[in-house]
């Protein structure tokens, strides 16, 4: 999902070597087994800090690099109730990311820190916003598609067992279902408009479909760390399941919108009423990740600029609150 | 604990409470960098107050917070577990006796 690098195992070569179980691990799960929630103080086994140190903070950088495929549609959208609409879904982006950075910051790790790895590189963040959109429909898409696949995967998030990641996720997802709707909204507009329009809602769904599912992240048995991650509650369905529920979700969205979801192999099963979707192009999800996909170097540079560019803000921020401080201590004194 | 936050690039951390509505106590929504008080309320209400969820905002720089320990825990909340006369169900009371 927005955190898939985390389940590479190319990323991590082999697994960790096993370490010995001590009786405060054991305290730890038990507690966790019983589904209490584990707060910023209490303690915890290094690599369950640090697994949640990575992928709060890659979901953080998801929200912030998000907004770059939409924000630059503000400019263009076709009616202001598309705009205001459009603005505050950005908006609300910004702040996600915000909630998600503190809540990271909340296991040790500076904000300065998590910045400077999303700006040299370092950092992950979801192959779904190293894709173009070069149309309208596929502001359409991406608050369908995009935002419905992060939906299915950020609801079980909101049980997670650390406290302040499940409680940025309620938030999150309590503001993020707007953001699915005006999206179906919008391709609903175009798919039953001109043949135009609707040509290009169809073709803003052949370009998003296939990125939407590898949203998920590797199927489950390429995934490296599943077991521990559901172990520690970190994480609660596979990647494989989750996918599978958006599939079927989905499914019957397009066919009201009178598309066709650009896979063959696509049928409904009747015994297990899942639809049955088709092999997914695992390489073009690897090439993303390694930094090879259309707009990864784009992104990163746009972060870079925008960060560079807000310099003389951050430093009139921080000369404005001294000079205030200084009065305050000159009339108090 | 997590280890103190010593880099001097970051502006202080504040924690934000929010009052819903009048009527009801200020609660804990999150927190967020500022370069100062006055700041950390303007982005507060720009974050935490899109869709109408406060009346009121307190910003309060986190270094000011003073925390239990939570490996104090049981010293500091255990001895009240066993004095169950604190509650008003320990009394025996007869059933004909009213608004008691």
């Amino acid at each position: 999902m927005y955190t898939q690098g985390l389940d590479s195992k190319t990323e991590h070569g082999t697994q960790p070597p096993p370490r010995l179980v001590t009786a405060e691990d054991n305290r730890f799960q038990e507690r966790v087994d019983a589904e209490e929630k584990i707060e910023p103080r209490d303690w915890m086994p290094e690599g369950y800090r640090r697994t949640l140190v990575r992928q709060i903070s890659q979901h953080a950088h998801s929200e912030i690099v998000g907004m770059l495929p939409e924000g630059n549609w503000i400019t263009r959208a076709p009616s202001l109730r598309r705009k205001v609409a459009l603005l505050a879904k950005v908006q609300d982006e910004g702040g996600h990311g915000l909630y998600l950075y503190s809540a990271a910051e909340t296991l040790g790790v500076s904000r300065d820190e998590l910045v400077e790895q999303l700006l040299s590189g370092k950092a992950k963040y979801s192959s779904i916003f190293n894709y173009p959109t070069p149309t309208w429909a596929d502001i359409g898409a991406i608050g369908w598609l995009v935002d419905g696949a992060a939906i299915m995967n950020q609801v079980p998030l909101c049980r997670c067992s650390y406290g302040p990641y499940a409680r940025a996720m309620v938030r999150i997802c309590r503001e993020e279902s707007f953001h699915q709707r005006q999206g179906y909204e919008l391709m609903l507009a175009l798919a039953t408009g001109t043949a135009e329009q609707k040509r290009m809602a169809q073709d803003a769904l052949n370009r998003w479909w296939w990125p939407a599912l590898m949203m998920f992240g590797p199927s489950d048995d390429q995934s490296a760390h599943s077991a521990q991650n559901m172990a520690w509650k970190i994480k609660r369905f596979s990647n494989d399941e989750l996918r599978q529920r958006f599939v079927d979700a989905t499914v019957p969205q397009a066919e009201f919108l009178g598309l066709t979801i650009p896979d063959p192999d696509l049928r409904l099963d009747p015994e297990s009423g899942h639809h049955r979707f088709g092999a997914i192009d695992w390489t073009e999800f690897n090439e993303i990740l390694k930094g090879n996909g259309p707009c990864n170097r784009e992104r990163i540079e746009a972060r870079r600029k925008a960060w560079d560019e807000g310099a003389w803000v951050r430093e009139a921020a921080s000369a404005h609150a001294a000079k205030r401080a200084a009065r305050a201590l000159k009339k108090a004194g | 604990m997590a280890p103190p936050n010593t880099d001097r690039k970051d502006w202080p951390l504040f924690e934000i409470f929010i009052r819903p509505k009048n009527g009801l106590s200020h609660k804990h929504v999150g927190s967020l960098h500022a370069a100062d008080a006055r700041m950390a309320l303007d982005n507060a209400r720009d974050v935490y107050t899109r869709r109408g969820e406060g009346v009121s905002i307190w910003a309060v720089p986190a270094a000011s917070i003073a925390a239990s320990d939570p490996s104090e825990k049981a010293s500091l909340f255990e001895p009240a577990d066993d004095k169950i006369y604190r509650h008003p169900t320990f009394y025996d009371i007869p059933a004909a006796v009213k608004n008691i």
